[in-house]
């Protein structure tokens, strides 16, 4: 047996050495090259090596109205879509939570949309809502009821992408609710129902409040993807009509692979940044309290 | 044990010679295509380059945006081992010449492609580019129902409308065209040259002059009042399905559609019932813009452009492009245009629209610059507003001038501004 005193001594070290490395090279050095990428006016449509501007990218993007009513949207996009997705999720647990009979058929197909690729989900919705040979206009028409641009118009676009979004995340959701509640003792709710507690109030003041730090989680995960959603928007109108569907993934993609401004598409990248770690620190700091 | 380690490193370092001398005898390239009908007929035919040359050609096939991202982050980022590659002059043409990923093509015979042709492959004094493929637009119509309603196929502006009013019913749109932003730049161009209008002009942006805000009113008044529903989120991929569906009387845009809308596998139409004539024209003029759409380029950082040349040579033959002809695809070479075998097998539409748009056309068809990506973008929110109001806004003019501003900052940072 080889006997090495510099390995037995690091060995705390050595062991988590490999997964150190690729976390930096994989993780810490993108962040940070991007963040570097944003004080420089690198810009290939120029034909000019990148130069250091320090903030003078930050001062152009962050006052663009592009980018202003871009940030709006993403807001508007993951609030709505998280906040529906977490009603009916929750509700949809609630209801799987019970025994009924097709329980687990209705499990599977609840799990479908979850599997299904983003960009064949938004190919599929996007001939789904075509105006004029769409499915859902058909069945709008058929109703008596007038036909929608859905995805086509500025007005309706955002709010048909939120319902592309529900439909495929709910069920995580539900899942992760109902891993949560499956975990969760009888007893207080027995209890409760000794005391004479009716059904909606078993729910409302035993069930939610023991599952919340659950539910809780199972919001911040969702935040965090809807507010960097690229694939189904980018699917389905790229950004359009116009900029009225451009979040800020979308946008620090077109001025990155449209426009070539690698160092404003980094300033846009590095905004995305702290929205996401802003609003995940936010989240978090709810949960603890409601643990406490 | 020291002569044992000496020896397999000796072995392991001949093996590393032999290995790098088999390398360098491998006659290998790699070449990128766009999913363009000419890129699919050079898929089929290059086995036949492969077996007389003994170059073996690795192949990739992207759309055309996403073409243009990869090589821009390869050739961006000195990674890159592209050889050969399929380019758009006017869209990525600049951008790539000032940062020097093309290599200049000396050897080449170019005296097959005429001069216009040739000014968006050139510049200063060398050549870069191999023309491919020449589009102008056209006005797509539908026969059968322009016969039903006793329409001429119209041959101005004033008639294209009165057209579009009589034909447009529920079911039917009486016209279309691109509606979707950046996307539709290229189709409006036609409408601004002929209401006596230009995008840029010496370097300078221009598009907020009368004439070319009247030609975007006109342009969003026919989409607005008789285009399909939702026709600004629109490009040529979502209006020739419903072309093809009977659903749109009217249609201009490139002319490279042409074969696919005839294609029997892809049309519900029946061949006879789609026509094909010179865009109508503008109060001003009727200069259609003809333009070289895709050419073909080596890479300035390729290792083996010897055999990059020999390939590039064997794509852009004289042979390729009568077969390109023959599939309805409008080819560069002029030789090709005046050969009576491949002529008489070439939609005559075709060819007389090319006849008159090469006479008269305009050889660009949208803000010829570096930064062309984001020009397109602040033209294409004139052209949704113009749409959505059809024609009608009274912020249009106030826009324009906007908008222009900023694609002269554009110009200004990228060094191109008043050349």
């Amino acid at each position: 047996m080889i006997h090495s005193s510099f390995a037995d001594r690091h060995l705390h070290r050595l062991f988590p050495l490999p997964a150190m490395i690729f976390v930096a090279l994989l993780m810490v050095f993108p962040v940070l090259y991007t963040l570097f990428l944003s004080f420089t006016n690198w810009n290939l449509t120029s034909g000019q090596p990148p130069t250091f501007v320090g903030l003078r990218s930050y001062a152009r993007v962050l006052t663009e109205p592009r980018f202003l009513e871009a940030l709006g949207r993403t807001f508007a996009f993951t609030i709505f879509a998280v906040a529906i997705e977490a009603v009916i999720g929750v509700a949809t647990a609630l209801i799987l939570n019970r025994s009924f009979v097709g329980k687990s058929v209705a499990k599977t197909l609840l799990l479908l949309p979850l599997v299904a690729t983003p960009v064949a989900v938004g190919i599929v919705f996007n001939l789904f809502y075509d105006p004029t040979i769409g499915l859902a206009n058909f069945v709008l028409t058929s109703l008596g009821l007038p036909p929608a641009l859905w995805v086509s118009h500025a007005s309706t676009v955002i709010p048909a992408l939120i319902l592309v979004d529900v439909w495929q995340w709910t069920p995580m959701i539900t899942l992760i609710v109902l891993a949560g509640l499956a975990g969760l003792s009888e007893e207080p709710v027995e209890a409760a129902r000794i005391d004479g507690a009716s059904e909606w109030q078993i729910i409302r003041f035993v069930t939610l409040p023991m599952v919340m730090p659950v539910i809780l989680t199972a919001v911040i995960l969702r935040l965090i993807d809807a507010l960097k959603t690229f694939d189904i928007i980018f699917a389905m109108t790229g950004g359009g009509p116009g900029y009225a569907s451009e979040t800020l993934n979308i946008m620090g993609f077109k001025y990155s692979f449209e426009y070539f401004r690698m160092g404003q598409a980094a300033v846009i990248l590095v905004a995305l940044f702290v929205v996401v770690f802003g609003c995940s620190l936010l989240i978090m700091k709810l949960r603890e309290r409601s643990e406490t | 044990m020291r002569n044992a380690v000496k020896r397999t490193l000796l072995a392991l370092g001949a093996l590393a010679l032999v290995s790098g001398v088999a390398h360098a005898q491998t006659r290998e390239i790699r070449v990128m295509l766009a999913n363009h009908p000419y890129g699919e007929l050079l898929k089929a035919a290059i086995p036949e380059f492969e077996r007389s040359s003994g170059i073996k050609v690795n192949l990739e096939s992207l759309q055309e945006g996403q073409l243009t991202t990869k090589l821009t982050t390869e050739f961006a980022t000195n990674s890159s081992s592209v050889d050969v590659f399929m380019t758009r002059p006017l869209q990525e043409g600049k951008m790539f010449q000032k940062n020097g990923w093309y290599e200049a093509l000396t050897g080449y015979d170019f005296a097959d492609y005429p001069k216009n042709v040739m000014s968006v492959a050139t510049f200063g004094t060398r050549t870069y580019i191999v023309p491919l493929v020449t589009e102008w637009q056209v006005l797509y119509y539908r026969r059968d129902l322009l016969a039903a309603a006793g329409v001429k196929v119209p041959t101005t502006f004033d008639e294209l409308e009165a057209a579009a009013r009589r034909l447009n019913s529920g079911d039917v749109a009486g016209f279309a065209s691109r509606g979707k932003g950046g996307a539709a730049v290229t189709q409006l161009s036609t409408y601004v040259y002929n209401y006596g209008g230009l995008y840029l002009d010496g370097g300078v942006a221009v598009f907020d002059s009368k004439p070319a805000v009247d030609a975007i009113r006109f342009y969003g008044r026919l989409n607005g009042t008789y285009g399909p529903k939702g026709v600004t989120a629109m490009s040529w991929e979502n209006i020739m399905p419903l072309f093809q569906a009977g659903k749109v009387a009217m249609w201009t845009d490139a002319s490279v559609f042409y074969g696919q809308i005839v294609d029997p596998a892809k049309t519900q139409l029946s061949p006879d019932a789609v026509g094909i004539a010179n865009m109508p024209a503008g109060p001003r003029t009727n200069s259609p813009f003809i333009v070289t759409s895709w050419g073909m380029s080596i890479a300035k950082q390729s290792k083996k452009k010897d055999l990059a040349m020999q390939f590039l040579t064997w794509a852009t033959s004289r042979e390729l492009a009568a077969r390109g002809m023959l599939a309805n695809i409008t080819m560069a070479r002029s030789s090709v245009w005046e050969d009576r075998a491949v002529l008489a097998k070439v939609n005559p539409g075709l060819v007389q629209t090319r006849a008159f748009a090469a006479r008269n056309g305009y050889p660009l068809d949208r803000p010829y610059m570096s930064a062309v990506g984001e020009a397109r973008d602040l033209i294409g929110e004139l052209i949704i507003e113009s749409i959505n109001t059809k024609g009608t806004s009274a912020n249009l003019e106030r826009m324009a001038k906007q908008r222009v501003d900023k694609v002269n900052e554009l110009l200004e940072d990228t060094g191109e501004f008043k050349r």
